[in-house]
């Protein structure tokens, strides 16, 4: 208890602090309150506008969820190929670097026009801006692995797949959770970009309704809400890692 | 079973990096329950002999029997101890000793099952369910002992087992390893640069120098409580000094 304090203490003492000094600014008529709701006011959305902002939530989570399997799936084909094959992570690497530089904005509206209003574009955009972490994460982890070991599993006679398995995927580990921190974050707002775009459900298609009656404290609300969403798939990342990794869970505490 | 039976026989082994030739024609023959020391200056070929005879690294010329069979440029036939443990952090302690089992084939209860059997005759008796990270370093390399025990009990490769570990623990890791290779009958090829632990642990001294087997010094053994402290001791120490210099 006295470490969990320690810890989060800080981090929720500045939260508060910023959401103090917005709830001042706010309320002293400095920004006018239609522009700039305060705190109270934003909270004050949620008791009648849940139902919906939970509705709309499910759909953009789904989104993001799909989205992601499939950009787990193909970062981690990716990776493995990039890990086995010296030529072709020399072909792709520059590929995939290329492939970050074009702006997420501006691939969305193609992607509509292609695949239409419906879920496909979304989970497409999401698995676009996923993958990527996710490739060059493990990529990373397969290439620390101590070439010793690798070596030792090849004088006991491990085949490839043996060496994969024992040596390589967990030694990946790590990497690839700071990846998947990484992409959650990016699958929420990359769900909800998408859905600004075209769409019949989701918080993005809800913020551009909101947004078209200048209902700036509804707007915030979606805002805390994609927040909160993101903070919550990173916490799951965080538990999941732990999870898998159960021979790191005693080293912090020997000190 | 013959007590001085040939079970790994080294012929002719040369190895060039670069055409810079490292090993020159080098030979010897290990017997069964017989520790043989392989010593020299670092960067003197003897980890380079030790991936050949692993099957590692291919060699230039020569060949490797075992047991009369040849294993030249075959990996998986001998076991094989590097200088550091390599212990896989990923896995209990048990399971790291039984991977050998694993790959295999055996199922991981199984191969836990047989590693929590052996355990106790290397000092592991309580430690199975540990993680790599929970043991002292002493602890560690006795844990990829055994693994390397379990792989394979014909031949052991042991490059530089005690290198890294503190004066004290290292005394008594030799005292013990002396004791559980004559407990399991092991038959062993050792490379290390320290003279007191080849003399101490040997049967014989094989001296490594640019690339070729340099001598060799038979270690007589008096049935003293410390062989450290007799006259055989520093009169091999000494023959093999002489090689050296």
């Amino acid at each position: 208890m006295k470490r969990f304090a320690k810890n989060y203490l800080p981090a929720a003492a500045a939260v508060l602090a910023v959401l103090l000094l917005w709830q001042l600014l706010a309320t002293s008529g400095a920004v006018p309150s239609y522009m700039l709701p305060s705190p109270a006011d934003v909270l004050a959305v949620f008791p009648a506008d849940t139902p919906l902002l939970f509705s709309h939530s499910l759909v953009t989570l789904q989104e993001a969820a799909l989205g992601l399997a499939a950009g787990v799936t193909a970062g981690f084909a990716i990776a493995v190929v990039m890990d086995a094959f010296a030529l072709l992570r020399r072909a792709i690497y520059p590929l995939l670097v290329l492939s970050q530089t074009v702006p997420v904005v501006a691939i969305a509206p193609l992607l509509v026009l292609w695949l239409g209003y419906d879920i496909a574009p979304k989970v497409v955009l999401v698995a676009l801006v996923t993958f990527f972490p996710i490739a060059v994460g493990l990529l990373q982890g397969f290439q620390s692995v101590d070439p010793d070991e690798v070596a030792l599993m090849r004088s006991m006679g491990a085949s490839r797949w043996q060496i994969f398995r024992f040596v390589k995927i967990p030694g990946a580990l790590p990497e690839f959770f700071s990846g998947l921190r990484i992409a959650v974050a990016y699958a929420v707002v990359g769900a909800v970009i998408s859905e600004w775009l075209g769409g019949f459900n989701g918080l993005g298609v809800y913020m551009t309704r909101v947004q078209k009656a200048f209902a700036f404290d509804r707007m915030f609300a979606v805002i805390f809400v994609i927040s909160a969403l993101s903070l919550l798939l990173m916490l799951l990342v965080g538990l999941a890692e732990r999870k898998s990794m159960p021979w790191r869970r005693g080293r912090g505490e020997k000190e | 079973m013959q007590e001085h039976e040939t079970v790994l026989d080294v012929e002719g082994v040369a190895v060039a990096f670069d055409g810079r030739p490292v090993l020159r024609g080098v030979g010897l023959q290990l017997r069964r329950g017989e520790l043989v020391s392989l010593l020299g200056a670092s960067g003197g070929g003897k980890t380079t002999l030790f991936n050949v005879i692993a099957g590692l690294l291919p060699a230039d010329a020569g060949r490797v029997l075992l047991q009369g069979r040849d294993i030249t440029g075959q990996s998986g036939q001998v076991s094989y101890m590097m200088q550091k443990d390599l212990l896989l952090e990923s896995m209990r302690v048990a399971d790291n000793v039984g991977l050998p089992l694993r790959l295999r084939g055996a199922s991981k209860a199984q191969a836990r099952a047989e590693a929590e059997a052996l355990l106790p005759r290397f000092g592991l008796a309580d430690a199975g369910q540990l993680w790599p990270a929970q043991l002292s370093g002493g602890m560690r390399q006795r844990a990829a002992l055994a693994r390397t025990y379990l792989f394979s009990r014909e031949v052991m490769l042991l490059d530089e087992p005690f290198s890294a570990l503190d004066a004290f623990t290292k005394a008594e890791m030799h005292q013990w390893f002396a004791q559980a290779r004559q407990q399991l009958g092991l038959s062993v090829l050792l490379v290390t640069h320290d003279i007191d632990e080849a003399v101490l642990l040997s049967n014989r001294v094989l001296v490594l120098r640019d690339g070729a087997i340099a001598g060799e010094v038979a270690v007589a053994r008096p049935a003293a409580e410390d062989f450290s402290l007799t006259e055989q001791f520093l009169e091999a120490k000494r023959a093999v000094k002489a090689l050296l210099a």
